[in-house]
């Protein structure tokens, strides 16, 4: 039936040509259009089963949508200002909506940090000496995993599995079995955040040492270089331009995560958001929105400068 | 050979004598990596401060972690041996007992035999019974029944009633560990030793002898905690015994307590099932099993993978929608497709705010708008993403051989028929790897914003976790999202290999 289409002027082996392209023509087209059929069901079956199972339903919940925009209209604008900076308001009724100086931290009788800049700096802090442990852990680990490294496959599996478990297993459980042992507090945030980290850049610098230029450490093999030594420098030297572009990364994604976090219960700036969305605090959830947007901001952007000097172009491929 | 080329310790030091800046670094770059070091290293020391992390593992409660652990993947039996003044004991077990109603397990031996007592009661149920309360607590129901009677008025009386007590409990742990109890003396055998302790209304409780190491008291005359490894532990109290037996595995799995399938065994259950009498008129055995799974008091099947399925749902069409959206955006993103500098920047800077406005942010919003469910998280991963696809999918736009899109045009194409044929082969096995990479790695992220209320499993091992006695549903859920992420993990790495022709990454 293809072959009805063909042009008259092709020779048998044209002709055949083109009948066998045509028919792959046609298959792909069938299975495209099968994937897409497919998809569109999948589609329209998830949306269904969210909208069914959501406490409020999509159109009925369409039209007071932007109400949260109308939450977030302060009674003036300086009152974002005073909110962060926990500044007296005018309106101060008492009430917590509008009692931002109490939030003071004082480091000298005068002198205060307010309370939303002191939560970014912890969710900031335990993003950053979370990574620190990740990356430390993760470094040990990857030259384990690293098929050129080390040629016993039931040690490397092993390291693999257990980086897989560490990055797959819900940062939530493992900050709450850690809460409930220490207590409130930043710590099991720090460990839930770690933990995952080190699964995730383990398996990113393994796939880094696999590719490294393995003639530095032939030489030091040749030398009589031991496993350490031929790792330490023949090539970490290497990687660690790629080590730390990662780390900085994950920065990056950190920063955010430990804020998720923190929004459960692992303190930070992220409980306080909760809190003041919940209670219809409209200008400080301003500020802190404000407060973050900036830090995210700033974070990517001196990422994304020292990835650059220090891997070039290649800093920008998907990495998470 | 190598003993030609081998140089004595001088000769060394000669070299490194001619060629000193091969062997030293430059100066800049040795302070550099100090400088580096340092700078971590006190990091470190301040956070340690800032957080106060050692302080804070000092109050750990670590002996809790153990247990905590130990309910992951075990379950205990806590029936309550409650002794009388006269050293009576009844057993008692508590409301949702794993065991169900009236259970009589064979590592639990009982001497019974019925007595006739002679019990006091009281003239007004009023003046005497706080005096009495603090003793014989085992006694207060059946004497406030009887207080409580319409001629409970009378003056004191004493009563004799004929009871089935028990004399004598044996609980075995197991060969080596078992507590009994009789005659108001506890004799408890651990790992090769034996502790007797006799309760006594005045002294209280009393151990013979020293105390092993696994038993601990904290005040003379008060209560003893034995701690019995992995086979549970005890508490003894003067008036009465908590018996804490503990057992590998997850009770009541597949039926709870109330379920006409629950104690049979597996081949019990299959006969049923298969051929068995209708155990509910109204319907067959195998949808009355089945409907008994799904509604599980204790695990709650149905319920557990229906907020699964969300989280799935949310992943999967929150990707799809930011893919869809970031894709026809990404074109006017970009530098080299769209001319107009201030569109490619008013586009970028969107794309910006959609990812530093944190998904916990719109997660937080749409639970507000939405209402607690997967539509709220479903949008925020659709916000967030739309950004960082968008973001990925220009500057993978912006990479592309600009060759063929010239060949395109050479031949007189219009603009859309450019984009089709010169720029899109290109880039859509790339746009369709990282639509999927985001799609598994959502899926592991949309864990954990279902906990503020976005829908989805989140919640759900939230509220588990946070009672502290739930940990074995909270292992049952981890080991489902353990399974879902590596199924889509090795679906999506296929998926990508297959479209890249090769590892994806």
């Amino acid at each position: 039936m293809t072959a009805s289409t063909l042009p008259r002027t092709l020779s048998d082996n044209a002709a055949l040509v083109e009948r066998h392209w045509q028919e792959l023509n046609a298959r792909r087209r069938l299975y495209t259009g099968l994937g897409l059929v497919l998809l569109v069901l999948a589609l329209s079956g998830s949306l269904w089963f969210a909208n069914e199972t959501n406490a409020g339903k999509f159109f009925d919940r369409l039209p007071y949508f932007f109400d949260f925009l109308g939450d977030l209209v302060p009674r003036d604008a300086m009152e974002v200002w005073r909110a962060m900076f926990d500044l007296p308001s005018p309106y101060d009724d008492g009430s917590f909506k509008y009692n931002y100086p109490e939030g003071r931290l004082y480091i000298t009788d005068t002198l205060y940090v307010p309370e939303y800049v002191h939560k970014m700096l912890e969710t900031l802090n335990i993003a950053i000496f979370s990574t620190i442990i990740g990356v430390f852990f993760g470094f040990i680990l990857c030259f384990f995993a690293a098929r050129n490294l080390m040629p016993n496959p039931v040690v490397r599996g092993f390291v693999r599995r257990v980086m897989e478990i560490l990055r797959a297993f819900p940062e939530v459980v493992i900050a709450g079995f850690f809460l409930a042992i220490l207590s409130l507090g930043p710590i099991p945030a720090i460990i839930a955040v770690s933990i995952h980290t080190v699964g995730a850049l383990g398996k990113l610098f393994f796939e880094v040492v696999e590719n490294a230029d393995m003639k530095p450490e032939e030489g030091l093999r040749a030398v009589g270089g031991n496993w350490i030594e031929r790792v330490w420098f023949g090539i970490v030297p290497q990687v660690l331009p790629n080590f730390t572009s990662y780390f900085l990364l994950r920065l990056e994604i950190n920063v955010r995560a430990s804020t998720i976090i923190g929004a459960v219960g692992g303190g930070g700036i992220g409980e306080l958001l909760r809190l003041s969305i919940g209670q219809g605090h409209e200008a400080k959830t301003l500020a802190i929105i404000f407060l973050l947007f900036t830090t995210i901001i700033a974070v990517d952007q001196f990422s994304a400068w020292l990835r650059h000097r220090l891997v070039g172009a290649q800093a920008f491929q998907l990495a998470q | 050979m190598s003993k030609a080329l081998a140089m004595n310790a001088a000769e060394m030091e000669a070299i490194a004598a001619r060629h000193p800046a091969l062997f030293a670094g430059s100066l800049s770059k040795r302070l550099r990596t100090a400088l580096i070091w340092a700078g971590i290293v006190l990091y470190l020391v301040y956070s340690w401060w800032f957080f106060s992390i050692s302080q804070v593992l000092g109050n750990a409660n670590w002996t809790i972690a153990g247990t905590y652990l130990a309910d992951w993947v075990s379950y205990e039996v806590r029936p309550d041996i409650r002794i009388a003044r006269d050293g009576t004991m009844q057993v008692v077990y508590s409301r949702f007992d794993p065991l169900g109603a009236n259970p009589d397990p064979d590592w639990m031996v009982l001497e019974r035999k019925t007595v006739n007592r002679t019990i006091e009661i009281p003239a007004s149920s009023g003046e005497k019974l706080p005096a009495k309360s603090s003793s014989s607590l085992s006694f207060m129901a059946p004497n406030a029944a009887v207080g409580e009677s319409p001629e409970g008025q009378a003056e004191a009386r004493t009563e004799t009633r004929t009871e089935e007590v028990v004399t004598k409990a044996i609980v075995n742990f197991n060969g080596s560990t078992a507590i009994e109890v009789s005659d108001k003396r506890v004799t408890a055998k651990h790992a090769g030793e034996t502790l007797v302790v006799v309760l006594d209304d005045v002294e209280g409780v009393q151990p013979e002898g020293p105390l092993p190491t696994w038993a601990a008291q904290k005040r003379p005359h008060e209560k003893i905690i034995l701690s019995l490894g992995m086979t549970g532990w005890a508490e003894i109290d003067r008036s009465d015994v908590s018996i804490h037996n503990r057992f590998p595995g997850w009770a009541n799995f597949l039926f709870d307590t109330n379920s006409p399938f629950f104690g049979r065994s597996a081949s019990e259950v299959f006969g049923l099932v298969v051929g068995g009498e209708r155990l509910d008129p109204a319907r067959s055995n195998l949808s009355l099993a089945w409907d008994n799974i799904l509604y599980n008091a204790e695990w709650q099947h149905l319920d557990v993978w229906t907020k699964l399925l969300q989280t799935v749902v949310m992943a999967f069409v929150g990707t799809l929608f930011a893919s869809l959206i970031a894709f026809p955006l990404c074109f006017i993103a970009a530098r080299n497709i769209t001319g107009n500098r201030l569109l490619n920047q008013v586009t970028k800077r969107f794309f910006d705010f959609l990812r530093s406005v944190d998904m916990l942010i719109w997660a937080l919003f749409f639970t507000r708008a939405f209402g607690p469910g997967p539509l709220a998280g479903m949008s925020a991963i659709f916000f967030t993403d739309t950004g960082t696809l968008g973001k990925l999918y220009s500057e993978a736009l912006e990479n592309i051989d600009d060759k063929q899109r010239e060949g395109v045009k050479s031949v007189g194409a219009s603009p859309l028929a450019v984009q089709r044929f010169g720029v899109l082969p290109q880039v859509l096995p790339l746009f369709a790897s990282q639509a999927l990479y985001f799609w598994e790695s959502n899926t592991r992220s949309a864990t954990i914003i279902g906990a503020v209320g976005a829908g989805g499993i989140g919640l759900k091992l939230w509220e588990a976790m946070r009672t502290n006695s739930d940990w074995e549903n909270v292992a049952y859920m981890v080991m489902l999202i353990l399974v879902v992420v590596f199924i889509f993990d090795g679906l999506s790495n296929a998926l990508r290999s297959r479209l890249m022709g090769q590892k994806a990454h």
